[in-house]
């Protein structure tokens, strides 16, 4: 359940984000889709989407009827068997997406908003500002965030979603902010925001067209990642009984499958699918999170082919700051670089 | 010298301030679940303990919030965190001290060697990019992405049940005394192999991927071509050189991230019922036994500031340039 560790932050110094022309990108406008994991994560994330809008009504079943099947495994009847009460468990999961689901959303948005409004003006303003925002932060970010979850929301009796997602979003935003305020610490002595500067361009116009748009994919990574952690925190609270239990959420399931010793009794389909339901939902998040990794800095790609034939027939292999030499004429040709007047600041 | 005293300094700040919200959680709460309690155990309770309990939960009125809030540092110094109803009538400080030992084995433990394991498989999959090893990394985002406690669950009914090698639950067999002798120390660890493979599964692909992260960014460094062209060998660049720069970023990921993988693998001690905190904390939450629940997050706050305390005395060892100033 850790917050996956983005690398972005990482691979700031001198490359990343605000290298990219911009009208290659336009060009090519669907890019970051035909990353195979992202376009993989997308697609899954896609299908969770559409399950919370339908689930309740294609559900087969109400989740709260009793039946008469009680503790029946997986049958043409009930594709995912029943409760102890006869409860349909497919259809708990099919109406409990749309709370994990707007849990998540939630709490992410809050989450981003106040990571980018904290660091990045943490990072652009500089000073006493930076010192005190950046020391909260770190706060935020040192103090276990899930059993603070557990003990506000264990102090309001019967929390409801809404809540559980405020307190998560409140809770959650400061991994974000400490990326965006390194970051925006290193875009803001950039020329072009000197010059937006010098032609006395306005300092939220600044942050707001200048530095924000080039802050895109480490906002979208952190994003996702506040959304793999508050979808966890949700099932866990939901899980050890927190929130409440009259509504269905796949925490609420485990909940119960807990309570009544299901492993004990022998249910596996109690609890198997309302965790891989959970863990196809977090590994859709974190191929989202790769694909925006890797499309900020092509470097990280797996895959690809490595091993490389040379004509005279060897095989070499593809190496990071390797650049084995293919062509078969032994006589080197001198390099040459074509003169390119924008890159001026290279060699300076 | 300068940047641990720093270091210091902050931490001391963090625990003042999560002492702080400790001390205004409860009070910004409406309603006064404590309240009810006391009242609930009305006679059962001593004075002293009601006295102690009014003190941490705001519910005496008469005085104003500073004087509350200097009456709550006193009680605190003292280590009085007030009395737990679950194990009524044994004060929550005994309790904790009960547990923290299981945690600090089995959390502590495991985190560790997940770090260090994940870090070395990271340093294999950046170094040679595109070998076997990166054909895990979807396997190990799988299970990174499965909450750890359903991992136990499931890690339960495959390997535990009736004549299995692996009990289902507990810190040790029901018999055995707590001491270190040869009867309880190998139930300990027998009780401990299940949780503790359950959370190095689930938290050791964290660190594979961003170690591997790390090893292909520094890969491209001009250091490590120089090396290259020197003609050391392949292993001294890519462990002395490349795998020596890229660690240093992935030390301070791991003391940032202490305090979610901790909150996240107390959950498991709640699967296997294991006897440390977070089984504790389930426990108190199910009985709403607010004490407990407070006192076990304060000293969860406090070990994990401690522990990256020396986090950040590793990276003084490892990475010399903070040393030079």
């Amino acid at each position: 359940m850790t917050l996956s560790p983005s690398s972005i932050e990482q691979v700031i110094p001198g490359q990343g984000a605000m290298a990219q022309p911009s009208a290659r990108a336009r060009r090519r406008r669907f890019r970051f889709v035909a990353n195979a994991k992202a376009a993989t994560g997308l697609a899954i994330l896609g299908v969770y989407a559409l399950l919370a809008v339908i689930g309740p009504w294609i559900a087969p079943y109400d989740p709260d009827a009793r039946s008469a099947d009680v503790l029946q495994a997986p049958s043409a009847r009930h594709w995912f068997g029943t409760t102890h009460l006869g409860q349909d468990i497919f259809s708990q999961i099919l109406v409990g997406a749309r709370s994990v689901v707007v849990v998540g959303l939630i709490a992410g948005v809050l989450a981003t908003i106040l990571s980018v409004l904290i660091g990045v003006t943490a990072g652009y303003l500089g000073g006493a500002a930076d010192e005190s925002l950046s020391a909260l932060s770190n706060v935020f970010l040192v103090i276990p965030a899930l059993p603070l979850i557990i003990i506000v929301a264990s102090l309001v009796d019967q929390a409801g979603e809404l809540l559980v997602a405020l307190i998560i979003g409140l809770t959650s935003w400061a991994w974000g902010a400490r990326v965006l305020r390194a970051q925006t610490l290193s875009l803001r002595r950039r020329d072009y925001v000197e010059a937006a500067r010098a032609t006395g361009e306005r300092t939220w116009r600044i942050i707001g067209f200048e530095i924000l748009p080039n802050l895109t994919a480490i906002i979208a990574s952190g994003f996702v990642g506040t959304v793999i952690f508050a979808v966890m925190s949700e099932i866990t609270l939901a899980f050890i009984g927190i929130s409440s239990v009259s509504s269905w959420n796949w925490g609420t399931i485990l909940f119960w499958a807990q309570g009544q010793q299901a492993l004990a009794q022998g249910a596996w389909w109690w609890f198997v699918p309302a965790g891989l339901a959970i863990a196809l939902l977090g590994t859709a998040l974190a191929l989202i999170n790769f694909g925006i990794d890797e499309f900020v800095s092509p470097r990280l790609r797996t895959g690809g082919r490595t091993r490389i034939r040379t004509a005279d027939g060897r095989t070499v292999a593809m190496r990071v700051g390797f650049t084995p030499v293919l062509a078969p004429t032994p006589t080197p040709v001198p390099m040459q670089r074509p003169a390119d007047p924008l890159r001026e600041d290279a060699t300076s | 010298m300068r940047f641990l005293l720093q270091r210091v300094a902050f931490y001391l700040f963090t625990a003042w301030a999560a002492i702080t919200l400790n001390f205004f959680i409860p009070r910004m709460v409406p309603g006064d679940p404590v309240q009810s309690l006391i009242s609930r155990n009305q006679g059962r309770i001593s004075a002293d303990a009601i006295a102690s309990l009014r003190v941490l939960f705001g519910l005496d009125s008469d005085r104003n919030l500073w004087e509350q809030y200097v009456a709550y540092w006193g009680q605190l110094l003292h280590g009085d965190l007030g009395l737990s109803f679950t194990f009524f009538p044994a004060p929550v400080s005994e309790v904790i001290g009960n547990s923290l030992p299981w945690t600090v084995g089995l959390v502590g433990v495991t985190t560790i060697v997940s770090f260090l394991l994940g870090t070395a498989l990271g340093v294999g999959a950046g170094w040679r990019r595109g070998s076997w090893i990166d054909g895990l990394l979807p396997a190990t985002t799988f299970l990174s992405s499965i909450p750890y406690f359903w991992l136990g669950l499931v890690a339960i009914a495959l390997f535990a049940g009736p004549g299995s090698f692996f009990p289902s639950s507990g810190g040790y067999e029901p018999g055995l005394v707590p001491a270190f002798d040869a009867y309880f120390v190998p139930s300990a660890l027998q009780h401990s192999i299940l949780p503790a493979a359950t959370i190095l599964v689930s938290s050791m692909s964290g660190w594979i991927l961003s170690m591997r992260n790390m090893m292909v960014t520094v890969a491209s460094e001009d250091y490590i071509t120089v090396a290259h062209a020197k003609g050391l060998s392949e292993r001294r660049v890519a462990l002395s050189y490349a795998a020596r720069n890229a660690l240093l970023p992935n030390v301070s990921g791991f003391a940032l991230s202490l305090g979610f993988i901790v909150g996240g693998t107390l959950l498991v001690e709640i699967v296997f019922s294991y006897p440390g905190l977070g089984f504790q904390l389930f426990q108190a939450v199910g009985s709403k036994d607010y004490p407990l629940m407070q006192g076990i997050f304060l000293i969860i706050t406090i070990s994990v500031l401690v522990a990256n305390l020396l986090a950040d005395v590793a990276y003084l060892l490892l990475d010399p340039r903070t040393r030079k100033s």
